[in-house]
């Protein structure tokens, strides 16, 4: 690669000795040392909640270390706020943009800047900065009617302006098509071959291993290896990454007798948000014992498709069929009266209550059995009883059923809600993003579990945004882009770049 | 243009004055995504600190007495909601509550004092277009200070950075604060700022609009005002529209009070029809009370107007507002 | 560094129940020193504030029917409090209360019959309900605020209550006075003993406790309210219905504040005047945060808001002091138990200074 040039005689650009950072009841950084030369990219590697975000944190100066030392360019710094790392020349691309949806992309980029207050000068230093990185935005637009992608270009485009030494990228690949990203990529080796620095934050290997000069491996806070990506394979860098093999999921084929449970019919939705997406006639079948997913970038209609599902939206009777009846026009209680189990993408606040207890949230959904709730009174002791038998059957680690939702960690909340989901005997489950932020271990788990229970006759929906789980557990697999949904494909007879091409269709155009 | 029109639309600007200061001051509170329901309290705190300074030192004094006090009336609450993160409705309540009791504990020394009243000062030249000059510039100073004070507002909002950053901090705070604005901060200052204007409103109902101190004297204004930002979904120009109208309101209803309404002729010639008008009027409709509370229903209105259609509201509402914010959470 | 707090690991169970306590504690701190301030010693004006409405039987007699109505509406609020549900206008519902249920006595008067008192407590709960539902109406219909409608209100319904006793319910046979009739017997509650004032209607609010209690501990639908109230998007995701949480919300309250108004017309003010609430609408909000929203815990804070309002009562007679030093305090506690309340949830932040010192000598 053009980018590794040497640099031997220069002091590194970053070099992070010994960080570490406690949170009250976990250590996020412990003795974190990485060091990262002029015109690297750097990747920094490691599962969901190994601490990469927080040490990134700490060098843009968001977050202060508790011990340890950041030089720069050689010299000792102490980076107190973002300003600070700006001046310094560190630009951040985060992975939850930092953007104001009812501003104009120049006046997000103006918040960021310094120096005279002038729009009209900085929208032309944006086309022109947008021009020559191959990164098309109009200044002009308020930042909620962008897609994903353009809203990634603007924050990039944002630390562009700023001339700076070293930018981080947060998991910057989620919200981007395969096509996408390879256009990113081409963006950061152009920055790379200009001496800029990239630090590069992901769990995905491949991407990694075509991308990257050098990569530093966390585990649980701890930095665990450094390696070449390219000199290693994904199973080696995944050792490095999880201390063993990825886990991988087992199939079986379906043994009963496949019957649509769910149909969706023309359903189309005209949404009152101007910041949200229409949905535009999407038609769909999941059959008992199959799971199908859905794939896509949130935003194309995902959260909407989803809340007309799950009845928190409700749309024409006819528009969706449980078993054949017309549910459209029932609200989310009544649709679980009838089988329909949902399990959404937000766990806290959403599918569980953060500040009640296990057994409690367990009552969310739980409240229709009579074992627990009669003449509007409920019992709080069966449902402790039923919690902990959740907490039991799906490996949920916590103090048990009285203990908070918002005590336990992301992977231990979403086999809680699974788990309390599929304990209704649901005929249909529908998955949001079913292992976004879970670590490995708790990821393969849910996967299983889902597989599991579609063969036990139940049929499974998954929106995802990762395509190698729904390659992984998907019988047939559609795509969601401009709120209009593709034809499902049988896993075999389509690839990622096709799905990524359907990705793009509708959003990515722009 | 009859006098009697234009002494009713000036005396409207009059009593719009404590609307605007008081509204424009909880609209800036409100943009950085603070809820201060407080408004009322530091009103009267105001009131009776411009009060208390109007009588040493005249009108200025007085409403320099107020802003200093409603700002310093704001700081509590901004402790507990910002450093703190309490809960910002009930936190404003607090301060309503105390400002009342404060207000009318401090106010037992001024019971029966009074002072002079504000002359009008007709600005030069513009006092002498028709209608307009009258109207407009043939008031006291205190209603040109609230033009001034609406114009740097809404300018600083719509066109400087300080304005982009109260409108960034209110929409995200967490936004804000990862690109490394000093989110607490800001919204301390949007928060004093409100408490000074509101502190000024109250002064001005002591010191100018009656120049005596009487307990609970803002009578709901405070609270007005806070329903007056949603009715101007956070924009100062209809803000300023609002303020007139219920400016409008509290002189009208002073000009209907036992005053019979004459029915044009068609609906005259219906027998009886003019005799319950004249009996619904002097017993109902004309009576002082319900006069007086036109303004409230009127709010109720005007809150139900503007809050059915949430789409007007998307795109000016602070997305944070009211939500307590801790760093780091 | 503007900002003081972190999120602690779990919340202090300790503190959720102390901060009341400590509240209370700074309360009297800053009372103490306002007195110093004034020239009076404090002790002093704590014996006359605390002590000596406690001293003889129509001291307990008076504290017992001033709780009363305070703890009853705080019952209601605090169950639109738990859906986050601000119903601020419980004074309002209060007056309409008392309106409906003298309604009843003036228009009964000259009548007998047992039923004439249940029927103004049944009026005054359906009037306050009402009023409270109007609210409600306009909060699932129109969208618009609780907390401002509630509080507007309230001004009409002053200016009702206002307008009804100088115009079509003045006293015929009275002076001039803004005032109706004095109700007859039958409309009013007796006293329990003679010679006080204390009457049969604090056992509503001695029935109402418990049922609260109940209701907020094992109800299903108190659950709900609290979902609703704790994450409005997991209510939604289960299918409970937040127009169906304001309805209840604003309904209750409003009936408990009727109720209570109903048994303020009918018991120690026995007529409908002006001057008929001293606020306890606006105190009973103070009575549901002090309280901890807990049916037990708000009987506990009700008495205390009350002996503050006797104290008031006995600082103006005894000491010169304005009536109004009751909401000074009152909105002074409230202050201090939110600011108690954060750190609950939170504690103050190590100073980071002090971090970068041991981090730079470990280096």
């Amino acid at each position: 690669m053009e980018a590794s040039a040497d640099h031997s005689g220069m002091p590194p650009r970053l070099a992070l000795r010994h960080i570490t950072k406690r949170y009250p009841g976990i250590v996020a950084n412990d003795d974190v040392s990485l060091t990262v030369q002029p015109g690297e990219i750097h990747a920094v590697l490691g599962e969901n909640g190994a601490g990469k975000s927080t040490l990134m944190k700490i060098i843009y100066g968001a977050v202060q270390a508790d011990a340890g030392q950041i030089e720069w360019n050689g010299k000792p710094e102490r980076i107190a706020t973002p300003a600070a790392a700006r001046h310094l020349g560190i630009g951040m691309v985060f992975q939850h943009f930092q953007l104001f949806e009812t501003l104009s992309v120049v006046e997000n980029i103006a918040l960021a800047l310094e120096g005279h207050f002038d729009l009209k000068t900085l929208a032309g230093r944006v086309a022109e900065v947008s021009r020559k990185y191959g990164l098309p935005l109009d200044p002009q637009r308020l930042v909620h009617s962008l897609s994903v992608g353009e809203r990634q270009r603007v924050e990039i485009v944002r630390c562009l302006l700023q001339n700076p030494q070293l930018l981080i990228l947060d998991e910057p690949t989620s919200v981007l098509t395969p096509q996408a990203v390879r256009a990113l990529f081409d963006t950061l080796r152009q920055l790379a071959a200009e001496g800029v620095s990239i630090l590069y934050i992901s769990h995905k290997l491949h991407e990694i291993q075509e991308l990257c000069d050098r990569a530093t491996v966390m585990q649980a806070g701890k930095v665990t290896g450094e390696a070449e990506p390219r000199q290693e394979t994904p199973a080696s860098l995944a050792r490095m990454m999880i201390g063993r093999d990825l886990p991988v999921c087992s199939t079986s084929a379906f043994a009963g007798e496949s019957q649509p449970v769910l149909e969706v019919r023309g359903l189309s939705f005209a949404n009152p948000d101007p910041f949200g997406t229409s949905l535009h006639d999407v038609n769909l079948t999941v059959h008992s014992g199959e799971v199908v997913g859905i794939a896509g970038i949130s935003g194309n209609g995902q959260a909407e498709l989803l809340a007309a599902l799950s009845g928190e939206q409700i749309s024409a009777p006819q528009a969706i069929l449980l078993n054949g009846n017309p549910v459209g026009n029932l609200h989310a209680g009544r649709r679980r009266d009838k089988g329909l189990a949902f399990v959404p993408e937000e766990r806290l606040g959403r599918g569980a209550v953060p500040a009640m207890t296990l057994a409690q949230n367990f009552m969310l959904t739980a409240h229709r059995n009579p074992d627990l709730r009669s003449f509007g009174l409920m019992s709080r002791t069966r449902a402790r009883l039923h919690a902990a038998k959740c907490v039991e059957r799906f490996d949920v680690r916590c103090n048990g059923a009285l203990s908070a939702a918002r005590s336990l960690s992301g992977g231990n909340l979403q086999k809680f809600i699974v788990g309390r989901e599929i304990m209704q005997n649901p005929r249909v489950l529908i998955v949001a993003q079913p292992t976004w932020g879970v670590d490995v271990g708790a990821a393969a788990f849910l996967r299983q579990t889902l597989l599991d229970i579609s063969r036990s006759g139940v049929a499974v929906l998954v929106v995802s945004e990762e395509l190698e789980e729904l390659f992984e557990i998907c019988d047939r697999i559609a795509v969601l882009a401009g709120g209009r949904l593709s034809q499902p494909v049988p896993r075999e007879q389509t690839d990622a770049e096709n799905i990524g091409l359907l990705m793009g269709g509708q959003s990515q155009a722009a | 243009m009859n006098s009697e029109l234009i002494a009713i639309l000036g005396a409207t600007l009059a009593a719009a004055v404590p609307l605007i200061f008081a509204g424009l001051g909880e609209l800036i509170t409100e943009k950085s995504g603070v809820m201060n329901l407080g408004v009322e309290g530091m009103m009267l705190i105001g009131a009776v600190a411009g009060f208390a300074g109007g009588v040493h030192w005249g009108v200025g004094g007085g409403l320099l007495c107020g802003a200093v006090a409603g700002l310093l009336a704001a700081l509590p609450f901004a402790f507990l909601t910002l450093s703190l993160g309490a809960n910002q409705p009930a936190a404003g309540l607090a301060l309503t509550i105390f400002g009342t009791g404060l207000s009318a504990f401090i106010g037992q020394y001024f019971v029966s004092q009074s002072m002079p009243g504000l002359q009008a000062w007709a600005v030069p030249g513009l006092a002498q277009i028709p209608v307009i000059g009258p109207v407009f510039f043939n008031q006291t100073y205190v209603v040109y200070l609230s033009y001034l004070t609406f114009a740097i507002v809404a300018w600083t909002l719509a066109r400087t950075r300080v304005g982009l950053i109260l409108r960034a901090v209110g929409e995200s705070p967490d936004a804000a604060h990862a690109i490394g604005y000093p989110v607490i901060s800001i919204r301390y200052a949007a928060t004093l700022c409100g408490g000074a204007l509101s502190g000024i409103a109250g002064a001005y109902l002591s010191t100018v609009y009656t120049p005596l101190w009487v307990q609970n004297m803002t009578a709901g204004r405070g609270w007005i005002a806070v329903a007056l930002v949603v009715f101007a979904a956070w924009k100062p120009w209809r803000l300023m529209l609002g303020a007139y109208l219920f400016g409008g309101m509290t002189i009208l209803q002073m000009y209907l009070q036992g005053k019979s309404l004459q029915l044009p002729a068609v609906l005259a010639s219906i027998p009886h029809l003019q005799d319950a008008v004249d009996v619904l009027m002097h017993n109902v409709l004309g009576t002082s009370q319900f006069l007086a509370s036109v303004p409230y229903l009127a709010t109720i209105i005007v809150l139900v107007l503007i809050s059915r259609d949430r789409r007007v509201l998307f795109l000016s509402f602070p997305a944070s507002l009211g939500k307590p914010y801790i760093e780091g959470r | 560094m503007m900002q003081l707090l972190e999120p602690r690991a779990y919340p202090s169970v300790l503190l959720r129940w102390t901060a009341p306590l400590i509240a209370i504690l700074l309360t009297l701190c800053s009372a103490a020193l306002l007195f110093l301030a004034l020239g009076k010693p404090p002790l002093q004006a704590f014996h006359v504030f605390f002590i000596e409405p406690l001293q003889t039987t129509n001291g307990w007699s008076e504290l017992l029917l001033k709780a009363s109505p305070l703890i009853l509406i705080a019952q209601g609020l605090a169950l639109g409090f738990r859906a986050r549900i601000y119903n601020i206008g419980a004074e309002g519902q209060f007056l309409i209360g008392a309106i409906c249920a003298s309604g009843v006595a003036i228009y009964t008067d000259g009548l007998e019959g047992w039923w004439i008192l249940p029927a103004m407590v049944i009026a005054g709960a359906i009037g306050g309900g009402m009023w409270g539902g109007l609210s409600a109406w306009l909060k699932t219909r129109f969208n618009a605020e609780e907390t401002l409608t509630t509080l507007m209100l309230t001004y009409v319904a002053s200016y009702l209550l206002s307008w009804l006793v100088s115009g079509p319910w003045r006293d015929p046979g009275g002076t001039n006075f803004p005032q109706s009739i004095l109700f007859a017997d039958p409309a009013m509650f007796t006293p329990l003993i003679d010679g006080l004032r204390v009457n049969g209607s604090i056992f509503i609010t001695i029935v109402a406790v418990p049922l609260f209690w109940l209701f907020v501990t094992k109800s299903f639908l108190a659950y709900q309210l609290a979902v609703g109230g704790e994450a409005p998007a997991a209510a939604r995701y289960a299918g409970f219905s937040a127009k169906y949480t304001v309805w209840v919300s604003l309904i209750v309250s409003g009936l408990t504040a009727g109720i209570a108004g109903a048994a303020e017309a009918a018991g120690p003010v026995g007529q409908l005047t002006l001057s008929l609430s001293p606020g306890y609408g606006y105190a009973a909000i103070i009575v549901a945060w002090v309280g901890r929203l807990h049916p037990v815990g708000m009987a506990l804070s009700g008495l205390l808001l009350a002996l503050i309002y006797l104290g008031g009562e006995a600082a103006q007679v005894s000491m010169q002091l304005p009536a109004a030093i009751s909401w000074l305090f009152q909105g002074m506690l409230l202050f201090f138990l939110l600011g108690s309340d954060a750190f609950v949830d939170y504690r103050l932040k190590r100073r980071r200074k002090a971090a970068g010192a041991a981090a730079e000598a470990q280096a």
